[in-house]
């Protein structure tokens, strides 16, 4: 078995063993407001960061490219309240038509 | 006019959005290979994770060349916010024990989010498990979808699939963005993410990132968000 597939089942296993501490637990260790806000702005930290990452670095450099327009018209999107699949296929279209006319 | 029934108002909540979220497996799918998974570790992850923002996490690391443990770390943290929709559930739906495992894996921003929004408990049980399944069965057959479509890609960056990639996780963070405590959490998490980034290992900004949050969820008091925004 590769690293690769040991760290899938690891990171899924993980997943569902917090899913069921959730119903198993005692239910007033978790339902403490603070408990609830530190894991909603945890949530927010790690899915903006990945934002960050994803849209702006490579190989461990900050890079500006294509990426970047294609996240501008994805927000416009979201805001126009389109659905997920439509901000993520015009994000991906932006994208590869810049790179076309020989955007990086 | 028929009389308004709530569990069949909680039945089509659930298939609607079932298969809206069911749909955006396709881009889990096609991106998951495009970041050096293969289909049955893709499908590992659909069938396993279950959980969108965690399942993008973990190929948003390892396709950034990030370690595994940078990787796994990053879903579990996630994936911690389903430990406590299961603690609203579990009185919720009164589940037996029997049905505490199955309903584990259920849950989910949207079978929490439609349970939790049901008026009567027959109801929210009947959106919580219509909803779960249904995102289970679609999910999990879009995502193989997805993966097959991008198993005969090329360059993925030909395609945009990077930028779609980033566009994906902007949108599952747009609807938690609601106040000023997520709003400078999110700005602050960019800024740390894009700053450390040539300083440390790939993966270990987004962690980063994360503890800053910590740091101001616990100095700063206030009603905590409402759970269950649909991603």
């Amino acid at each position: 078995m590769t690293a690769l597939w040991g760290g899938v089942l690891l990171a899924g296993l993980a997943c569902l063993a917090i899913k069921l501490a959730g119903h198993v637990l005692p239910e007033h260790w978790l339902a403490q407001p603070r408990v609830a806000r530190v894991a909603a702005l945890v949530t927010v930290a790690l899915l903006s960061a990945l934002v960050a990452v994803q849209a702006a670095t490579d190989g461990g450099r900050v890079v500006l490219d294509a990426r970047l327009p294609a996240l501008a018209v994805a927000a416009v999107a979201l805001a126009l309240r389109a659905p997920f699949v439509v901000v993520v296929l015009l994000a991906a279209a932006t994208a590869a038509g810049l790179r076309l006319l020989g955007m990086p | 006019m028929t009389p308004y029934d709530p569990v069949s108002a909680a039945r089509r909540q659930a298939v609607s959005v079932s298969l809206a979220t069911g749909l955006y497996g396709i881009s889990f799918g096609a991106l998951s290979v495009a970041a050096g998974l293969s289909v049955p570790q893709t499908m590992a992850l659909s069938l396993l994770m279950f959980s969108g923002g965690s399942q993008f996490a973990f190929i948003g690391v390892v396709g950034g060349g990030g370690a595994l443990g940078a990787a796994v770390a990053s879903a579990a943290l996630l994936g911690a916010r389903n430990g406590l929709y299961g603690a609203q559930l579990t009185p919720l739906l009164d589940l037996p024990w029997s049905r505490r495992l199955p309903a584990a894996q259920l849950t989910i921003d949207e079978s929490t989010a439609v349970a939790t929004a049901q008026p009567t408990r027959a109801a929210a049980r009947v959106g919580f498990w219509w909803t779960g399944v249904g995102v289970y069965l679609l999910w999990n057959l879009f995502t193989l979808l997805g993966a097959l479509a991008g198993d005969r890609l090329g360059d993925p960056r030909a395609y945009g699939l990077d930028a779609a990639a980033a566009a994906a996780f902007l949108a599952l963070v747009w609807p938690r963005l609601a106040g000023r405590a997520a709003q400078a959490v999110a700005g602050a998490a960019v800024v740390v993410a894009l700053a450390t980034t040539s300083l440390l290992p790939a993966g270990v900004p987004v962690l980063l990132a994360a503890l800053a949050a910590v740091v101001v969820g616990l100095v700063t008091t206030g009603r905590p968000p409402v759970p269950g925004a649909v991603r």
